[in-house]
């Protein structure tokens, strides 16, 4: 059940583009094809579990046992880092075809902000190993959701006649924020 | 040109012409997160300008000694320990406004805006020119978040820097503090901005 109710409060609730403003950069320079939307989500989601995993063990075997929590972001930043690297070459190498829809989205996830709030927040929140897990798939579902819906929108907005002045960033944030709106009702589904 | 007015060029195009949020569209998630009232939105901003201008001076007097192909990994330590410097006095020195900023302090270190200034600008210069260009964008930036913190400060709480502005009649808008309200007030002051940049020409500004 636990399990259950992390996963509905990280896709849903506590949605990590509308509730805590993660992965906004992809959100407005990526999220302008479906299929692009929908491959970067895959590809986060992926990251974001390995990510989860790895800091765990990074957070409970090395940094806590050690007494070395400053530095936490240092070795987080790598991990992720080498992670992506690592996946990178991996999946070039095993799955040609999931390569070249993955591909040029890999090195960029380095720098989405989501990833890194995974692992501290999974350090913060004293997961287990499987809820951390969990909780990392959840946030790249979460992403997932978001990215495709505002693509499948933003699809749309091309062919509407926008002011001007919000062309580009702006009319991307105020779909993001009626989004936003929508989201918050699904506030007390389920709390974590 | 002579030599001090490049430095100036340097620092200034951050403040208006390239501003970091409204013209660029970089660190978005600590704009949008953190602005609910400007005490926030400048502790935000003057710790990014601090990580900013440190590690552009870093990376301009390293960058020979950096091979290519491990950059990336290379400038993100560098940033993420000055990140867990900034973090560490502000734990030390202004508790409640960690405690206000939370988990988005050590999200500097993934804030696009610092990679992008060492990789256009810090590693392709000298170090004087680097260090203005980065304090412009950092000042910028810091400017961009304090106006956003502001409006959504004096319309969801009617306060400003926590003083009461909007007297006891002014019914708060609540949704300025929720998360849709940011962005809303992002995209409003991106679109005034818009305006006034392209003033009569048609220039497409903040697309992507």
């Amino acid at each position: 059940m636990e399990y259950i109710a992390i996963l509905i409060v990280t896709v849903l609730v506590n949605n990590f583009v509308l509730y805590y403003f993660l992965g906004i950069c992809p959100l407005i320079g990526v999220s302008k094809k479906l299929d692009a939307a929908l491959s970067m989500g895959i590809a986060v989601t992926f990251v974001m579990t390995l990510t989860a995993g790895a800091t765990w063990l990074i957070h409970r075997l090395v940094l806590e046992p050690f007494g070395l929590p400053f530095l936490e972001y240092v070795s987080y930043i790598l991990v992720i880092a080498s992670l992506v690297q690592l996946l990178e070459m991996f999946i070039k190498k095993a799955i040609p075809a999931l390569y070249k829809t993955l591909g040029i989205f890999l090195p960029l996830i380095t720098t989405n902000c989501a990833i890194l709030f995974v692992a501290l927040f999974q350090a913060m929140r004293d997961y287990e190993f499987l809820e951390a897990v969990i909780f990392g798939f959840g946030s790249g579902v979460g992403f997932t959701v978001v990215i495709v819906l505002m693509a499948g929108i933003r699809e749309q907005l091309e062919l509407s006649d926008i002011p001007l002045p919000f062309r580009g960033a702006p009319v991307t944030l105020v779909v993001a924020g009626i989004l936003a709106l929508a989201f918050m009702g699904f506030t007390g589904l389920a709390s974590a | 040109m002579t030599r001090n007015t490049g430095i100036i060029s340097h620092f200034s195009k951050g403040l208006i012409k390239n501003n970091p949020v409204f013209v660029q569209v970089l660190g978005m998630c600590p704009t949008l997160a953190v602005t609910t009232s400007v005490a926030n939105g400048i502790g935000m901003g003057l710790a990014t300008t601090f990580v900013v201008v440190m590690a552009a001076a870093v990376a301009s007097t390293i960058d020979r000694f950096v091979p290519n192909q491990v950059r990336i990994p290379v400038y993100a330590v560098i940033i993420a320990t000055f990140v867990t410097i900034a973090d560490l006095f502000m734990q030390a020195y202004f508790p409640p406004l960690r405690a206000a900023l939370g988990p988005y302090v050590p999200l500097i270190v993934v804030n696009c805006m610092i990679m992008g200034r060492i990789e256009a600008f810090a590693t392709r210069n000298a170090f004087v020119p680097s260090l203005a260009d980065a304090a412009g964008m950092g000042v910028g930036f810091t400017g961009a978040l304090m106006l956003l913190g502001g409006v959504r400060e004096l319309l969801g709480n009617g306060t400003l820097a926590g003083v009461t502005i909007l007297g006891s009649w002014y019914r708060p808008m609540l949704i300025m503090v929720l998360p849709a309200g940011a962005f809303f007030a992002l995209a409003i002051l991106m679109a005034v901005f818009n305006r006034l940049q392209q003033g009569g020409k048609l220039v497409l500004r903040g697309a992507v």
